[in-house]
């Protein structure tokens, strides 16, 4: 997967580094915390959550069950609505499409709507090396693209930056790309989300060609659906004349009716709003409104590598919330660069690990980035066992043992004695020793019991001494595992 | 071995060691939540959608049919808009108390020129209470989709009740899939920066959402 993010240290080193940075601190905190309680009011304000949450994780799992049928069937039918299905089975093959389709159209440049599945493959360098400039149009991935800098959260991208250094970096940069910042531009965000329009709407008016995602597609329809704040989305999926949308299969659901469940819990767990300002629907084309011609990339990338281990699919239920991020202690510390991948906080450390295998020291290590205090499993709108897949993910990197990838079954290697095994077990301390982890260390023992069938061998034995352990521990957990250094001293 | 043949190979190789399941889908997603929330009167429902509508910082008018062409001329009048987008099945009666320049909406204008019109004025598809949104189709009477995204002022009229529904699973039963849909639920919004919410960032900045009928 070419979304790794190059040079990236290992999970405990980016996250020593990223609690060092204040400003990213300060801003992390406000952010999460701000947004943390405005989801829950809006989660409270509907009697029926459980059910909505259930009935989501159920719609989910079935069409991960019958993901062949549902990808044949969604294919039949944004064919017959008149758009070209495209197959991808790896971030190369997507990029080489997109490429192609865009190069076809004699057009240098694309607009694109923030779309994590194209942040996963490295799009918008793929087309750089072809020639073709892609601007990027949420407000925060403008941000992020001006600043050269790399995304930090799913929701809102540009999360560590404060509106001072967002100023700087549009009234130094916008100038680079297109339109310059308006002189003598504070650093109000009002006013700078006003530059941002201005400096994107000439790109918008001009644009031939759109590029998005998707938040759902809809199997029996041909439908796909983008959820959205700003309008940038509409403008990408309207205005241009050749739209390209990059997906990953398992964004699939069967019908149209399955919405009702999403449109309900995904606003209200992501922007903690009853509904966000835009969702876009299209199906096919249409004649006279719209892009002319439409192509859907569907995406594996590690998907269906994912879909193989019966434990670890349930990740493949997300729908890209963010809510996980928003509770989870760890996160808020280390920040988003952390996790080395587009995908970062809770849902990045059980997905990176298995889109990308657990070869590399970061992701090796990306199980072990966790306290495992469960907050993520409450508030996911589909009831992703995190912790239940990080324990299962650790136990791969620990013991090695069956796994697949790129469509084969492999064995893999315990990490013992490698590399791998300093790095997770430096991520496993640093999440452990860390003021974060003390809040929940208190809920830590009761919950990972439940998580532990068994003994874990190198850095598994940290979590799996805690089984030992009285229900809740005379010493506050910190003080046990400054002592023990969670449990490596026993071993 | 084409990609596509790759993939779904690959799905049905991952799925193979799980047990067989042909449990229908309608048997499989148990639909225990609720088809809408609370128990409202007609009344109510448009007295919910108004208050969310303005929760989410639209400006909400009311009047019944008679009423409609001067809220609409006063609502024109009172931005300075100087000209206005009309889909091609909007009524007409609805402009007949302004002269504001009428600009048809016809697939050959671009959108620069779109760009260069003030104001819009279309009707809906249907509106949905519980979360303040309305929802265009691409109907006669609502024009192509950039037509309420472009120009910087939207005027959207809701023919209460029947256009009114309580909830999203209601809402999305009313419409047709086929067709492109837009849901606006409050003019367009940002909290990209340190989650501070501001208004207004591409689409329409001003939405007004005009309650015609009575209930
Ligand atoms: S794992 Fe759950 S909470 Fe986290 S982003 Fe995905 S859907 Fe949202």
């Amino acid at each position: 997967m070419s979304g790794t993010f190059v040079g990236m240290p290992a999970f405990p080193k980016a996250a020593h580094e990223a609690v060092h940075d204040a400003t990213l601190r300060g801003n992390l905190r406000h952010a999460t915390h701000t947004i943390r309680s405005k989801r829950a009011k809006a989660v409270a304000e509907v009697s029926d959550w459980a059910a909505l949450r259930e009935a989501g994780k159920r719609i989910k799992d079935h069409t991960l069950r019958h993901l062949d049928r549902y990808l044949v069937q969604l294919e039949e039918s944004v064919t017959a609505a008149g758009g070209t299905v495209h197959w991808a089975a790896d971030a190369d093959e997507a990029n080489r499409i997109v490429a192609g389709l865009v190069l076809a159209t004699g057009e240098s440049e694309v607009v694109k709507v923030k779309s994590m599945a194209t942040q996963e493959i490295g799009l918008n360098e793929a087309l750089e090396a072809e020639g073709i400039r892609a601007y990027e149009t949420d407000l925060a991935e403008l941000i992020v693209q001006l600043g050269k800098d790399r995304p930090s959260h799913i929701l809102v991208p540009a999360i560590h930056r404060n509106r001072g250094e967002i100023r700087d970096i549009f009234a130094r940069e916008m100038s680079e790309w297109g339109r310059p910042a308006p002189d003598g531009l504070t650093d109000t965000p009002a006013e700078l989300a006003e530059a941002a329009r201005l400096h994107l709407r000439e790109k918008f008016l001009r644009a031939k060609v759109g590029i998005s995602g998707a938040n759902f597609m809809v199997a029996e329809t041909g439908t796909l659906v983008v959820v959205e704040s700003e309008g940038n989305g509409r403008m990408c999926l309207t205005l241009p004349e050749t739209l390209i949308s990059v997906v990953g299969i398992e964004k699939i659901v069967p019908t149209w009716q399955d919405l009702e469940v999403f449109l309900q819990t995904l606003p209200r767990s992501s922007t903690a709003e009853r509904m966000n300002p835009y969702t876009s629907t299209w199906t096919g084309t249409t004649d006279e409104d719209g892009p002319r011609a439409f192509h859907l990339v569907l995406l594996d990338n590690g998907r269906t590598d994912t879909l193989a281990d019966e434990v670890g699919r349930q990740a493949l239920r997300c729908i890209r919330c963010s809510a996980c991020l928003n509770v989870c202690p760890v996160y808020e510390r280390a920040g988003g660069h952390a996790y080395g991948s587009v995908y970062p906080g809770p849902i990045g450390a059980i997905l990176s690990p298995q889109l990308r295998g657990t070869a590399s020291e970061i992701d090796a290590s990306l199980p072990y980035a966790s306290s495992l205090c469960g907050a993520c499993y409450e508030v996911c709108p589909v009831a992703i066992d995190i912790p239940e897949v990080l324990v299962h993910l650790r136990e791969r990197v620990a013991q090695g043992g069956p796994a697949t990838r790129e469509g084969n079954k492999v064995v893999l290697k315990p990490a013992k004695g490698h590399a791998a095994e300093r790095a997770a077990m430096r991520a496993a301390r640093w999440a452990f020793s860390h003021p974060g982890a003390l809040r929940t260390g208190q809920r830590l023992a009761g919950r990972t019991r439940r998580f532990h069938p068994r003994t874990l061998p190198g850095p598994g034995r940290a979590w799996s001494a805690s089984r030992d352990l009285p229900p809740v521990p005379a010493e506050p957990f910190r003080d046990w595992w400054q002592r023990t250094r969670g449990g490596k001293d026993a071993k | 071995m084409n990609s596509r043949d790759v993939i779904l190979g690959r799905v049905r190789r991952a799925l193979a060691e799980t047990g067989h399941d042909d449990t229908p889908y309608d048997q499989a997603v148990e639909r225990s939540y609720l088809r809408e929330h609370g128990e409202r009167g007609v009344a109510e429902t448009v007295e919910l959608l108004a208050e969310n509508l303005a929760d989410y910082r639209a400006l909400v008018h009311r009047c019944d049919a008679d009423g409609l062409p001067g809220v609409i001329a006063g609502l024109l009048a009172e931005r300075g808009s100087a000209s206005v987008v009309v889909p091609p099945g909007l009524d007409e009666s609805w402009l007949a108390d302004t002269d504001v320049t009428r600009v048809a909406d016809r697939a050959e204008t671009t959108p620069h020129e779109l760009d260069r019109v003030d104001s819009v004025v279309t009707a809906c598809a249907v509106a949905i209470a519980e979360t303040g949104t309305i929802v265009l189709d691409g109907g006669p009477d609502q024009g192509r989709r950039r037509i309420t995204l472009v120009p910087d002022h939207h005027i959207c009229v809701v023919r209460v009740p029947d256009q009114v529904v309580s909830s999203v699973p209601q809402g999305l039963a009313r419409l047709a899939p086929e067709r492109p849909l837009t849901w606006i639920s409050g003019p367009s919004a940002t909290s990209d920066i340190e989650l501070d919410r501001v208004e207004g960032v591409h689409g329409p900045r001003t939405l007004e959402v005009i309650l015609v009928g009575t209930v």
